[in-house]
């Protein structure tokens, strides 16, 4: 389309880095290549290319790659520049194409809107690329591509099928009763729809997409100088938090997102938990502390035995300190100022936030198709406790929708394919 | 020289109902037919209205067609199909006595003001400048006038078929419109072919009805249109008997000799209606199919057996019929045949019906590829009111997928078009709990009203129903404690509180009769009306869901495709997409995704380039 500008951006991560890789996409594209390269490469062929200004001095030494739409990632012309990675050199290539007719900088997302936008990718499948855009650990990475490839779609694909199956008896009801074969709902119907429901309720229970997103939340909570704070900076490994000898020191939430073997986590540090007396600002501390603890998917406990919120780890801290009193029931010994016991707390951590987190490589529900799920889920179980054909297939027809929403699709024709495949109808 | 505002060519159920439609708009309107006397003619079965059907029958009703009150002044059995389900596909049906159904019509087209009946063949259309200018007949008379309804069935290249015996013509012993069959195919419209069937009659004398199990009229008072006060005919049984193995075998004995399997008929038939061969040869497992016998008159000893549409070899026909229980000794009147007809890709037509090739041209009934009197009836009032609304610069009734099945199957046909002669079902309506046969007049009338196309008689009716329905709100709005209710024995929690009637009537076991103590004296009032309003209480919930999802289906229908749209100028659409977008040129968005075979892909693509349209250029 003319009227589209052609955009381009350095694709590949930030430079420094070893090479550089600039997408060009949109009707210029081909253009903008002759123009930087002096020439037409091969479609789809690699090959070695002095890149130029507009003023013919020599830019860098770059692999260039030219494919013609429509068959391409964005469904669009599509030019890719492998140049060197150096700051200066990425700099003057995009200055070079940003100078070019037609030609300006891609928004945030702006390829993967285009590949939608041209049919390239379906509405789950786009949404699993822009999770893959922003994925910063290797677990979110795994489940955006795993959208990517069309699993979730695949899956809702699936059940689209199964409800439309199931439709199709009810219609053959509804419409064709006075023939003899299709005059009562078979047996195991309800059985089926059951069936269903319960696949799409254990879907809906498992780990969200955003919880990738937010990572495993952990809570550290204790009395003041229990030394939450030094912990917390040991488990981030930075000084994020405050930490001194004064009772008292975090009288706020600090919240830091970080990875620890490919699984992110956040890891929240809370202010000591007391009476806060006549302190006003600690109050309002201690509230925040106590809903961090509501919404935490763990906590640790550095207090007094036992006294720390339900399921909470019971961790005996400071262990290197004199006058050091172990916990009887500690699930961790350590000691954030040597190190000691460190280690073992960290890989049971990893081990808890992969056991409540999507796996890797498989599909996950972000809030959009969650939403959407639960709606199916809600018609599917609706329509397994009703009795009227008609209330059934409207309910049934309630979650086709909602996974024709979820991935972007509607028709009612092709239910009645599927009815007719099935049945001797005829009068 | 004669000048019409709309000339509608054809005086079968389309035809009929399309030139009342305009002439009740105000047009001053044409009717040309072949015979006269055979205006209102049923070419098969006797039967109007069932499941689908019957909501297509009272809808036409609702916006003063004729079929409804001619069904009743035919009708012989009444029967509500569906009655053991939820309302809103119960389907209203009657059998007619042929001669009293027709004398009905033409009593009407007759009685119709600004109505004009013309003898003759239409030969050919006259053209102006690419439009619609009038039309010339077979004897060269000239009729002029600025929109044509085309109804004119299976008359288009029909040609019939019986065994190895051919005839041409649409219906047996009538002709076919050649000439202008040849005058469409020159024009290069999309054309295609289909085929229908019908069984062969049988003489009931000949029939042991008193071995066969009988099927009553349904004994209660419902008519087709609320105008018929009352049921007016005397009620004839139907019988049940079926098919059987010696039957069958016969059947698969002389497949070879059906034309539809000698590759005579090339065409489809409907998948809903087939013949008597294609379910031998599709479900041969069977041991039989059921057959009604269907007394087509109260003067008449014909008798319409339906479930055997047939082509065979009428030495076939004869040894089939006869091995069905208490058929004998049956004679048979006159044998089955099918017939294989042209009919216009209903794609090329737009929402009113019209041919975009050619303005002013407006197409409606079986050319349209649809079978049915009911199908037929319901296009041909679509073209009648558009074609008049168009000529005297008015507005038709503003008809979609919420409020009618006519819209339903307007829709369908002209995005999707055919593959099979297009048959109404209730499965087609995505809103059908809100598009019940029971509140047509609810739904339409109104609407009819403010186009101008509802006649005296009618819009009284309507307008004491209206004001009664005020009082109904009232008494539903009453509200009464759960306690009253689980005193009188309803299956309700006594500490559920107190709630307006209309919501307890929600609750399974919370009968409109139930709460009789503070319903009865309105529901005196009309009975049909009560029944309705204790309906749209009951879905409620169920409507309202619905009204959320078509806040959003509106949405998209706001997003406008030209006719002209350029599809292939969308980035991403494929070849194929592009193709069955163009052809289908739906008008919006939401149409483009009843388009069959439209991917979501495509349809998002749809969006983003067609919302870059709408906006305008977006700076770069
Ligand atoms: C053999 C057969 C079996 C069928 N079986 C069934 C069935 O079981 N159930 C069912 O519901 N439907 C059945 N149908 C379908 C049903 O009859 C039609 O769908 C319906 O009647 C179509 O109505 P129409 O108004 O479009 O056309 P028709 O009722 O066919 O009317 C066409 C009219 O146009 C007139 N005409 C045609 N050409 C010209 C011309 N050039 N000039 C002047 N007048 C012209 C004809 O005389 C006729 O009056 C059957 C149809 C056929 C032919
Ligand atoms: N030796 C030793 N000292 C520690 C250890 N952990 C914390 N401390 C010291 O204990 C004091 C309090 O520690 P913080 O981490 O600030 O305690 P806190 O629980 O965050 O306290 P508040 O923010 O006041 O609630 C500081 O002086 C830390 O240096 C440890 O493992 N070993
Ligand atoms: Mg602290």
């Amino acid at each position: 389309m003319s009227d589209l500008p052609t955009i381009f951006a350095l694709s590949s991560g930030a430079p420094p880095a070893g090479v550089g890789v600039i997408r060009v996409s949109g009707p210029q594209a081909g253009a903008a290549l002759a123009a930087l390269a002096g020439r037409m490469p091969d479609a789809r062929r690699a090959s070695l290319a002095r890149l130029r200004g507009a003023d013919g001095a020599l830019l860098d030494e770059a692999l260039v790659l030219w494919f013609p739409g429509p068959n391409t990632a964005t469904g669009e012309d599509l030019a890719e520049l492998h140049s060197h990675g150096g700051r200066a050199v990425i700099a003057a290539v995009e200055a070079a194409l940003a100078a070019l007719p037609g030609l300006r900088r891609a928004e945030p997302g702006e390829f993967t809107r285009r590949a939608f936008a041209n049919g390239r990718i379906d509405l789950a499948e786009a949404e699993g690329l822009g999770d893959l855009l922003t994925a910063e650990t290797e677990l979110q990475r795994a489940a955006a591509l795993a959208n990517l490839g069309g699993a979730l779609s695949r899956q809702v694909e699936g059940w689209r099928e199964r409800v439309l199956a199931l439709s199709a008896e009810v219609e053959a009801v509804l419409d064709f009763s006075d023939e003899e074969d299709a005059a009562a709902l078979p047996e195991c119907f309800t059985w089926n729809i059951a069936a269903l429901a319960d696949e799409l309720r254990e879907w809906l229970a498992r780990p969200r997409s955003e919880r990738l997103g937010e990572g495993f939340r952990v809570v550290l909570a204790g009395p003041p100088n229990a030394g939450k704070s030094t912990l917390f900076n040991a488990l981030v490994e930075s000084e994020a938090a405050i930490t001194s000898p004064i009772a008292g020191t975090t009288r706020d939430v600090i919240e830091r997102a970080v990875a620890i073997a490919g699984v992110p986590f956040t890891f929240t540090d809370t202010a000591g938990l007391r009476d806060a007396g006549d302190d006003a600002i600690e109050a309002i501390g201690i509230a925040r502390a106590e809903a961090e603890l509501a919404r935490a998917d763990l906590v640790l406990w550095l207090g007094p035995e036992g006294a720390g919120p339900a399921g909470a780890w019971e961790i005996a801290a400071q262990a290197d300190r004199d006058g050091f009193t172990p916990k009887a029931a500690a699930l961790y010994t350590l000691s954030a100022a040597t190190g000691a016991g460190l280690a073992a707390l960290k890989t049971a951590l990893v081990e808890a936030a992969r056991a409540s987190l999507p796996k890797p490589g498989e599909a996950a529900l972000n809030a959009r198709q969650y939403a959407r799920l639960t709606e199916a889920e809600e018609a599917v179980r609706a329509a397994e406790h009703l009795t009227d054909p008609l209330l059934v297939a409207e309910e049934l027809r309630r979650a086709r929708l909602a996974f024709d929403r979820l991935i972007g699709r509607a028709t009612t024709e092709d239910m009645l394919d599927t009815l007719f495949g099935r049945f001797c109808i005829g009068k | 020289m004669h000048s019409f505002d709309v000339l509608v060519i054809g005086g079968g159920h389309a035809g009929v109902e399309a030139a009342c439609a305009a002439a009740r708009m105000g047009a001053r309107t044409g009717l040309v037919s072949f015979d006269l006397d055979a205006i209102g003619a049923m070419s098969c079965n006797p039967a109007i209205g069932g499941l689908g059907k019957g909501h297509l029958v009272r809808e036409v009703d609702a916006l003063d067609g004729v079929i409804g009150r001619a069904a009743d002044a035919g009708a012989i059995h009444y029967r509500m199909l569906n009655r053991s389900k939820g309302s809103a596909v119960w389907g209203p049906r009657v059998q007619a006595d042929r001669v009293r159904f027709k004398a009905a019509v033409q009593g009407i087209v007759r009685a119709q003001t600004n109505l004009t009946l013309v003898q003759g063949e239409a030969a050919a259309l006259m053209l102006t400048g690419g439009r619609v200018a009038g039309l010339e007949l077979a004897d060269g008379t000239i009729l002029d006038a600025p929109r044509v309804v085309l109804c004119t069935g299976t008359f288009l290249g029909g040609v019939l078929f019986r065994g190895e015996e051919r005839f041409e013509g649409g219906r047996i012993g009538e002709n076919a419109a050649k000439r202008l069959a040849q005058q469409l195919r020159g024009a290069d419209l999309p054309m295609a072919r289909l085929k229908t069937g019908t069984p062969p009659r049988l003489d009931g004398r000949t029939i042991n009805w008193a071995v066969l199990e009988e099927q009553p009229s349904d004994g209660e008072a419902w008519t087709m249109s609320p105008l018929t006060p009352a049921r007016l005919n005397r009620q004839v049984f139907c019988a049940i008997t079926r098919t059987t193995q010696a039957g069958h075998d016969a059947i698969r004995a002389n497949l070879h000799r059906s034309p539809l399997f000698s590759g005579a008929i090339a065409a489809a038939g409907p998948r809903y209606c087939p013949s008597i061969e294609d379910k031998i040869h599709r479900f041969g497992d069977r041991e039989g199919h059921q057959v009604f016998l269907e007394p087509e008159g109260l003067d008449t000893h014909m008798v319409y057996p339906n479930g055997i549409s047939t082509s065979l070899p009428v030495d076939v026909q004869e040894t089939v019929v006869r091995t069905m229980p208490g058929c004998e000794r049956v004679a048979i009147v006159q044998p089955g045949y099918a017939v294989e007809y042209d009919h216009i890709d209903p794609r090329a037509l737009t929402p009113d019906l019209q041919l975009r090739a050619i303005p002013g041209l407006y197409c409606a009934g079986q050319i349209n590829g649809t079978t049915g009197y009911e199908e037929a009836a319901a296009q041909g009032l679509v073209a009648g009111l558009e074609a008049a609304a168009a000529a005297l610069g008015k507005q038709a009734p503003t008809l979609d997928r919420a409020n009618s099945y006519i819209a339903v199957m307007v829709d369908d046909l002209t995005l999707q078009g055919v593959s099979e002669p297009y048959r109404m079902l209730t499965a087609r309506a995505e809103y059908r709990l809100r598009l019940r046969a029971n509140n047509a007049a609810t739904r339409l009338t109104g609407l009819g009203i403010e186009a101008g196309c509802i006649g005296d008689e009618r819009r009284a009716w309507w307008e004491r129903r209206e004001n009664l329905r005020k009082m109904f709100h009232v008494k539903h709005s009453e509200r009464v404690h759960a306690r009253k209710l689980a005193d009188m024995g309803l299956p309700v929690r006594r500490d559920q509180g107190e709630k307006p009637l209309a919501e307890w009537l929600r609750y399974d076991g919370v009968t409109p009769e139930a709460l009789a103590p503070w319903l009865a004296d309105v529901t005196a009032l009309d009975p049909l009306l009560a029944e309705e309003m204790a309906e749209d209480a009951a879905y409620a919930p169920y409507l309202a869901r619905q009204d959320a999802e078509l806040r959003d289906l509106r949405a998209s229908e706001a997003l406008p495709l030209s006719a002209d749209f350029p599809y292939g100028e969308v980035p991403g659409l494929s070849n194929e997409m592009v193709e069955r977008l163009t052809r289908a040129a739906p008008g919006t968005l939401a149409a483009a995704g009843r388009v069959p075979g439209v991917t979501p892909a495509a349809l998002s693509a749809l969006l983003v380039h067609a919302r870059r349209l709408a906006n305008g250029q977006r700076a770069a």
